[in-house]
């Protein structure tokens, strides 16, 4: 197990890589990928069973992630734990590369779905959990990041209510509240309040969090492990481009990418000198 | 009058449970008129009833395919095709092995009216690049296309009528995936069909004949990848192809038969199909109008085929 030092290194590591890959790449989303990394870290340096190099590995546990968008942060954390090269992220998004602009599950087996039709990757998820409790050899959880913006999509809500019909305590949801999408604040293009009330009525286990704080995002996928008969959310309150002062709070850096001065600045303010 | 195919591939579901544990069943508050609640009452662990949710039941089924199921979803063609955004990408792009089950496609179903057609199904299924699609003709090969489709490795649509059809084939039939079925073979014109309408173009072929025009017609189950040596055979012994189907002009089989046929010279394609929204009535009166009846395919059939004795006939 790691300390909460040691992923508090990887986040500030993850945050650079996005940085830099969308910077390479020239487009991307910065501020939804931001906002995910203490949620991402948690689950990919703590929380999930997955061998590197066997992608396919039939216990691996399932991570959906439904906000496609927000693609380089799970590139980030795929390779700084060894499962794809760190000289892959600079090729994001370009032509040949396996590092789609959104996940691909056919190119990169690392990617449990498609996903970036936002909306879908719950039902995708609610379904492998289906699958799960129908296995007889395998057992392995199912996690799905959803992004606050999407859970505007009535689909969303068709696949609340099936996973709390069908019981599936194997399946754990989180949404990155970032309160911001493409288009404003997500208050004033539709709001999701209250929120917490909503999954609860749905038949959800709900967890609200601050999702930059490791220790309570450890905790609270740990009582999600314990919780019975019902699949738990855990609604994690976070900064939309969290670690970068200019890029926080503001749908401008929803999906733009850095110019190299602007890569330069983040970069001090993550401690990294030089935008290399 | 025979089996819906519907009611075949219900059928056909439900034995398939017992050889094939990893055959399961999504339903969307259809199971009655799918057909699949048969296999949801032997099976309960493996049938998923999720509602009124179309959306959410293709992104099940995908999930249930990627965790190495064989998910069946089945609702009327126009319900489940409608979530097109869903197939294509939970389904498609992923290559998630599931079969997507439409039935009440075309006009013929009747009474219910447009909203409940699957006219335009076809045109999108087909559009997707890894995307099977068949459409049985009557029971027998609904039953064999069913069974071919639980080993089959992929996404596919199964198109199905609610109506019965006639009988074509005997149980001796095998399905052979991607290749037509001539049912008679002709000289004068072919008559390209599939689904419900293949019984009613053969009768079609054999009123024409007892007026001395010899009329080919192949059964087309599998739409894509459709059979291209047979197109081009027949296409070398027939000038003129007339498709055949219950489903809308654009983007169906007639589409499917003239993309293949584009670059073969000299040949001729009449796409005859259904051209407005539906409406109600009974199946008879529907067909008549759309002249897709025995009547209405042979009298579309002479008018292309023919059209200088049509107009000596009439003048």
């Amino acid at each position: 197990m790691r300390s909460i030092e040691d992923l508090e290194g990887i986040c500030t590591e993850l945050r650079v890589s996005i940085l830099r890959m969308i910077a390479a790449a020239g487009s991307g989303h910065p501020g939804g990928s931001l906002s995910a990394v203490e949620v991402v870290t948690a689950l990919y340096f703590a929380e999930l069973d997955y061998r590197v190099g066997e992608p396919r590995w039939a216990g691996r546990d399932r991570f959906v992630l439904s906000k496609g968008h927000g693609v380089p942060v799970l590139y980030a954390a795929l390779a700084r734990a060894g499962c794809i090269e760190q000289a892959e992220l600079p090729k994001l998004r370009s032509f040949g590369s396996p590092l789609q602009g959104h996940p691909d599950h056919v190119r990169l087996p690392y990617m449990e779905a498609a996903t970036g039709s936002l909306g879908q990757g719950l039902s995708v998820a609610v379904g492998m959990a289906l699958a799960e409790t129908l296995d007889d050899i395998n057992d392995y959880r199912v996690y799905c990041l959803l992004g606050d913006g999407e859970i505007q999509a009535g689909q969303v809500w068709e696949a609340a209510m099936s996973a709390a019909k069908f019981g599936l305590e194997n399946l754990t949801a989180i949404v990155d509240y970032n309160k911001v999408q493409l288009d404003g604040h997500v208050s004033t293009i539709m709001e999701l309040e209250p929120l917490a009330d909503k999954w609860a009525a749905f038949g959800w286990h709900v967890i609200q969090l601050d999702g930059h704080d490791l220790r309570r995002v450890l905790q609270a996928l740990e009582e999600a492990r314990k919780e019975k008969a019902r699949p738990t959310v855990i609604i994690a309150d976070t900064v939309k481009g969290k670690g970068v002062s200019f890029m926080e709070d503001t749908y401008a850096w929803h999906g733009k990418a850095p110019n190299a001065e602007e890569l330069e600045r983040a970069l001090a303010e993550l401690g990294v000198g030089g935008a290399a | 009058m025979g089996k819906a195919t519907r009611a075949a591939v219900g059928d056909a579901l439900k034995k398939l449970g017992e050889t094939h544990p990893r055959v399961v069943v999504v339903d969307a508050d259809l199971s009655c008129s799918t057909q699949t609640r048969g296999f949801g009452e032997s099976y309960p662990e493996r049938f998923f009833q999720v509602g009124i949710a179309e959306g959410n039941m293709v992104g099940v089924a995908a999930g249930l395919a990627l965790g190495g199921m064989v998910p069946f979803a089945s609702s009327f063609a126009c319900f489940i095709t409608g979530r097109f955004e869903q197939i294509r990408l939970s389904v498609g792009y992923n290559n998630a092995n599931v079969k997507i089950v439409g039935t009440h496609s075309g006009c013929g179903i009747g009474e219910d009216g447009y909203s409940q057609m699957g006219l335009e199904d076809l045109a999108v299924m087909r559009s997707l690049p890894n995307m099977v699609v068949i459409q049985p003709a009557d029971a027998i090969e609904a039953e064999k296309a069913t069974e071919f489709l639980a080993d089959y490795d992929g996404p596919a649509y199964l198109r199905l009528t609610r109506q019965g059809l006639a009988d074509i084939f005997d149980a001796s039939y095998r399905f052979e995936f991607g290749k037509g079925v001539e049912l008679r073979t002709g000289t004068d014109l072919t008559i390209v069909a599939t689904g419900g309408v293949v019984a009613y173009a053969f009768e079609a072929a054999e009123r024409l004949a007892a007026e001395g025009l010899d009329v080919g017609v192949v059964n087309m189950h599998t739409i894509k990848p459709i059979d291209v040596g047979l197109l081009r055979e027949v296409a070398g012994r027939t000038e003129r192809i007339m498709t055949v189907e219950d489903h809308g002009v654009v983007g169906g089989l007639g589409s499917a038969v003239v993309e293949a046929l584009a670059e073969i010279p000299g040949t001729s394609v009449h796409v005859h199909g259904v051209r407005s929204y539906g409406e109600s009535g009974t199946h008879a009166d529907l067909y008549a109008h759309h002249r897709l009846d025995a009547e209405g395919i042979a009298a579309v059939a002479k008018e292309f085929a023919w059209p200088a004795e049509r107009a000596e006939a009439t003048g």
